[in-house]
């Protein structure tokens, strides 16, 4: 029997400790808005949104506190910060293309073995809005998928090609889920660790994706 | 003598033809969105439009349940107008947008257009976008970029290889009207924001034609600092003053 999943606050948790001292980040919709909520404390992170800001502070969740002049690109109210900076759209952008951002987390619909990322629409179900998530998945300096390993109907995320339409091709290094962290590679997915009372071969049972198995897979921690 | 200050928003957008392409500043939330401008296009009527801006908006109804669920973190004002104001009416004929379909389980009035089949949508990356409306701007008639290669964005572009990497051939957006919002402006046209309701309104404006500003005050020339002007007032042609309280979108003003 295998252990529990990791709920989406823990996923968070664990993908936050990817965040190193001084790094630009850049967090999906979804799961990965959690993350700005558990940065080590000991490590100054500086957060881009893509509507125009960086370095701005926790988000508001008081009407009273909240300015409709400052939001994040999931319309979340923000807080200021000192030495956050506010900028346009194409300048925001800029900082995405040119490959400034060190991170960004992502939300997932299905990621591949090769790190092919699909996030962007379910065909049949909605027409797809491509948003800032395909400029990042092509540029960011390391894209995390954040996602749980399957579906709430059981069906894989991380697979072995995806069926549905790709954000971006190859992108993605590192794909933490609620039962495993992998690494793509070039010699294809390689487990990394698994989450507590989870074994390699129930991870690879749930998909027909190759997950290639070192000798030494650790258990998933947070800290 | 300068002034571009005009009288009202009816008077900002009376030019507007049948089938003009618009671009519409924001990005989605209520302070940076033009919303009087695009009641005024509303309110003309025009028709064949075609949009170009982030989303095409969550109109009128959408709009009114969106306020009251956003009410727990954001208060937001009785006149949030929005692009999906034009789309709902049938206005819209074509949208180059980036965000197109509604973060939750509702469909817009765009996305019920596209799926019904009476609108076209161009699907960007908002790099993409800003990229093609700056370029329309700085007189740049095409660039090349890495991303979208490989996805839907790729179909019938130019590709080309540049340092081993396969990029596409990008074309510069130019319309005939971009109605951006904006904080402060002054006869000039010069145009201060504030906080994240910069975004796409000042990349938008100068890549059309005509350029409006929709603004919450007209300061005496000298009363913005130049160091902080975001957008020289060269690439604006008209600014209107928003109303001091909430007015119906379908109201003549």
């Amino acid at each position: 029997m295998a252990g529990e999943r990791l709920d989406e606050q823990t996923m968070a948790i664990r993908a936050a400790k990817e965040f190193q001292d001084g790094m630009i980040i850049n967090l999906g919709v979804g799961i990965p808005t959690f993350c700005s909520n558990f940065v080590p404390p000991d490590r100054e992170i500086l957060f881009h949104s893509e509507n125009g800001v960086v370095g701005f502070g926790p988000i508001i969740d008081n009407p009273d506190d909240a300015d409709e002049n400052l939001i994040n690109a999931g319309a979340q109210p923000i807080s200021s910060k000192p030495g956050m900076a506010i900028m346009d759209h194409a300048e925001s952008l800029c900082i995405i293309r040119g490959g400034h951002v060190d991170i960004t987390v992502l939300g997932v619909v299905q990621v591949s073995e090769k790190g092919d990322l699909a996030n962007y629409t379910i065909p049949g179900k909605q027409i797809g809005s491509l948003g800032g998530g395909q400029d990042l998945a092509f540029c960011a300096k390391k894209v995390i998928a954040l996602t749980t390993f399957t579906t709430k109907e059981g069906d894989a995320k991380v697979v072995k090609e995806c069926t549905q339409p790709l954000t971006a091709p190859r992108c993605v290094d590192r794909i933490i889920t609620d039962i495993a962290v992998m690494d793509v590679r070039p010699e294809g997915l390689v487990l990394r660790e698994v989450a507590p009372g989870w074994t390699a071969e129930e991870v690879q049972g749930l998909t027909d994706a190759k997950i290639i198995v070192p000798p030494d897979v650790e258990e998933m921690t947070l800290l | 003598m300068i002034n571009k200050i005009v009288g009202s928003f009816d008077e900002a957008v009376a030019d507007m033809v049948d089938g003009a392409t618009v671009m519409i500043g924001g990005f989605g939330g209520p302070a940076e969105c033009p919303g009087y401008l695009i009641a005024a296009v509303a309110r003309k009527e025009v028709k064949d439009l075609t949009i170009v801006g982030n989303t095409g908006g969550w109109g009128v109804n959408l709009l009114a349940i969106l306020r009251e669920r956003m009410a727990v973190i954001l208060k937001i004002g009785e006149d949030w107008y929005d692009p999906g104001l034009l789309v709902g009416r049938g206005q819209v004929k074509k949208g180059i947008l980036c965000f197109p379909a509604a973060p939750a389980r509702v469909l817009t009035p765009f996305e019920q257009g596209v799926l019904q089949g009476q609108v076209e949508l161009e699907l960007l990356g908002q790099g993409t976008l800003c990229e093609r409306m700056r370029a329309a701007k700085g007189g740049i008639a095409a660039f090349y970029t890495p991303v979208g290669v490989g996805t839907v964005v790729e179909e019938g572009k130019e590709v080309r290889e540049f340092n081993g990497r396969k990029h596409l051939l990008e074309h510069a957006i130019k319309g005939d009207f971009s109605l951006i919002r904006a904080h402060k402006a002054d006869r000039y046209g010069n145009l201060v924001y504030r906080g994240t309701a910069r975004t796409f309104n000042p990349v938008m404006a100068g890549a059309s034609t005509v350029t409006v500003a929709e603004v919450d005050e007209v300061v005496e020339l000298g009363e913005l600092d130049p160091e902080c002007v975001v957008t020289p007032g060269v690439y604006v042609q008209r600014v209107v003053v928003r109303p001091k309280e909430p007015r119906p979108w379908d109201e003549a003003m």
